[in-house]
């Protein structure tokens, strides 16, 4: 790119993003909260995005939502996930999931006792974040290197070992998002309450 | 390093307990003191032996400077995982800082799986979802667009975690409440990238992901998105270091660091967020009943005294500065009060001006010890008239378990031999 281009940004012309906040601005003035929160006076940029296509995301978009959007095509159960635990994970979390020098990934404690651990089995709220955090940020020492399949074993294992499936439940696209954690409603939102 | 001491004058008067006093005092006092500095320099200069790097030339110019070698003490400490290095903290020294600016290399560190190498030539930022066309950036692409400057701290939801410990722990103030760094950031104003993609009006949260070996990804809300976040490029006018984000991070100020995603490489724009691992199992807030607070996004009013503090010795009775931050994830710092009889009594500090929303703000105050044991405490108060809690008013609505979001007034002990220790009071 030139030097010169660069140091060029377009602050000649009047911002477009301007003149329509104004307009905006003016449309809510007096009105009810707009459920939309309306653009701020965006800088108008030069607008060189790239547009790619839809297909070409699918590879980077590893995002797994509760209601099981981003679940990828595969299977597993805790048989096999503990072959894989014992193999990749038992070194840094302990033998089933416990008493390593990593994160407690099992625990049943109630949550209102006195210093209980919080863990997948007593605190996570939705399984889906299971596979989410699995397969981007486990094994610690080699993330992104699982097949699907070794993270719905892994998820399975998890699971069982925190008793909420049995050791040949199928974890899959379907089962998984269907799954109802022990927690499931422990949360409360502040942002967007109003509260501190 | 200790303040030094100055002979005290008859005229100050206190205005608080504890020997607290008036906060215009300095500026009164300063062009007398400093006229009698001048006349012991003139004295000793005919009789001295001048210093060895006076009379051999200096070293040589540097392509990029580093700290004098006699401050090997301000450094971030470091608790980081046996098993994985790059595994987390490094907090920033703030009792061996003064000013409002954190030096780049001393911005405090939290990494879930190290600093990952990017080279800014492959690197891409990815938005796609609610949006009328998913696109695509390079490097070179966003230097073309317009860039905003703005000071802001940034703090990690789980800065100060210790004290909701029984017992305080002995550290630094740096090495318990530095997780929080503030720094003048320069870059894009994400909404004009959100425009040119077309966001659409039912997307009500962003998944924004780091391009970290472990790809951190957290939820964040559109409405702060479109407000003043920043995809920021520079860090105190230098390119955002590797430990920031390097080559591009998100600002969002006064909001908890997490949200802050370094080394930013997709936003996906959605009605509902994406429940992570890092805005479930973590950065959330559990209560005495079992219940969690989630979505706990913005960072209360905090202050802290950095010096004297903890690690230090007052040499002696006599007049000293104290000197402290404050900072509100709501707004702009309207008061700082300090006590020196363990909040019986307070007196407001002097603030340094500018007064800037979401930033760091330096307080001072004048203070005569008489060498008497007693409790230094500050306390801050925002724009919005929230007041930094006592720690047994914190702990009352909260317990002691939440983990992050700990703001309570902090207080140290001063002893008659000059030492300073940690203390609930
Ligand atoms: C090299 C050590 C190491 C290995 C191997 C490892 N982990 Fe982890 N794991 C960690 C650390 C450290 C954390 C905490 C990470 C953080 O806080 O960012 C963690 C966090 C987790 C969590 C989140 C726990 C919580 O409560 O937040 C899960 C689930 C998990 N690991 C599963 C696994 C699985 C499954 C494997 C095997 C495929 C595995 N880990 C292998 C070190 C390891």
């Amino acid at each position: 790119m030139e030097a010169s281009v660069m140091s060029m940004p377009s602050l000649s012309s009047p911002s477009r993003s301007g003149l329509r906040l104004i307009w905006r601005g003016s449309l809510f003035i007096g009105l009810l909260m707009p459920l939309w929160t309306p653009l701020k006076a965006a800088p108008e940029g030069p607008k060189l995005g790239v547009s790619i296509t839809q297909e070409s995301i699918l590879p980077l978009d590893i995002s797994v939502f509760p209601d099981g959007t981003g679940l990828p095509p595969g299977k597993g159960t805790a048989v096999d996930g503990k072959t894989h635990f014992e193999a990749l994970c038992q070194g840094c979390h302990g033998v089933k999931g416990s008493g390593g020098d990593a994160e407690e990934l099992v625990g049943r404690s109630p949550l209102s006792g006195a210093r209980p651990d919080q863990t997948v089995g007593n605190y996570w709220p939705y399984a889906t974040t299971i596979f989410d955090y699995i397969r981007r940020a486990m094994p610690l020492n080699a993330p992104l290197s699982l097949s699907n399949d070794q993270v719905y074993a892994l998820t399975a294992y998890l699971l069982y070992l925190n008793g909420i499936v049995t050791e040949t439940s199928e974890m899959n696209a379907t089962t998984l998002r269907a799954i109802q954690m022990p927690n499931r409603d422990g949360f409360y939102r502040v942002w967007g309450n109003g509260g501190r | 390093m200790s303040p030094t001491p100055t002979r005290p004058s008859d005229d100050l008067v206190p205005v608080a307990g504890g020997g607290l006093l008036d906060r215009r005092m300095f500026l009164r006092q300063g062009m007398m003191l400093g006229g009698a500095g001048l006349g012991l320099l003139a004295v000793d200069a005919d009789a001295a032996d001048f210093p060895r790097w006076m009379k051999t030339p200096g070293g040589p110019l540097t392509n990029y400077g580093e700290p004098s070698p006699y401050e090997k003490e301000a450094i971030r400490w470091i608790s980081a995982n046996a098993k994985a290095p790059g595994h987390g903290i490094s907090w920033t020294p703030l009792h061996r800082l003064e000013g409002t600016i954190t030096p780049n290399g001393l911005h405090f560190e939290r990494h879930h799986n190290g600093v990952p190498a990017i080279d800014p030539e492959q690197h891409r930022l990815t938005l796609h979802g609610l949006f009328s066309k998913p696109i695509q950036w390079s490097l070179e692409q966003l230097f073309r667009y317009p860039m905003v400057s703005r000071q802001c701290f940034v703090e990690c939801g789980g800065n100060s975690n210790a004290g909701w410990h029984d017992e305080p722990i002995q550290t630094p103030v740096g090495y318990f409440h530095g997780l929080v760094s503030s720094s003048e950031w320069t870059g894009i104003p994400l909404s004009t990238l959100l425009d040119e993609a077309g966001l659409q009006p039912e997307a009500r949260w962003l998944v924004a992901e780091g391009a970290d070996a472990g790809a951190m990804n957290v939820s964040i809300p559109i409405e702060k998105a479109l407000d003043d976040t920043l995809l920021a490029l520079y860090q105190n006018g230098e390119r955002i270091r590797p430990e920031q984000g390097y080559p591009m991070r998100l600002i969002l100020p006064g909001f908890e660091a997490v949200l802050n995603v370094k080394w930013l490489q997709r936003l996906q724009a959605v009605r509902e967020p994406l429940m992570s691992r890092n805005e479930t199992a973590k950065y959330t807030e559990l209560e005495p009943s079992g219940k969690a607070r989630q979505f706990t996004f913005i960072m209360e009013a905090k202050s802290v005294i950095t010096q004297p503090s903890p690690g230090f010795r007052l040499k002696g009775p006599g007049l000293y500065q104290i000197s402290g931050l404050a900072w509100s994830g709501r707004g702009t710092i309207r008061r700082v009060d300090i006590s020196a009889d363990g909040g019986r009594s307070w007196a407001p500090a002097a603030l340094q001006e500018p007064l800037l929303s979401k930033c760091f703000t330096r307080f001072r105050l004048p203070w005569r010890w008489d060498g008497s044991p007693l409790i230094l405490k500050s306390r801050a108060i925002d724009d919005t008239g929230y007041q930094q809690p006592e720690r047994s008013t914190l702990i009352a609505e909260r317990g002691q378990r939440g983990y992050f979001h700990y703001n309570a007034i902090v207080a140290f002990a001063v002893d008659s031999d000059g030492s300073l220790r940690h203390v609930y009071a």
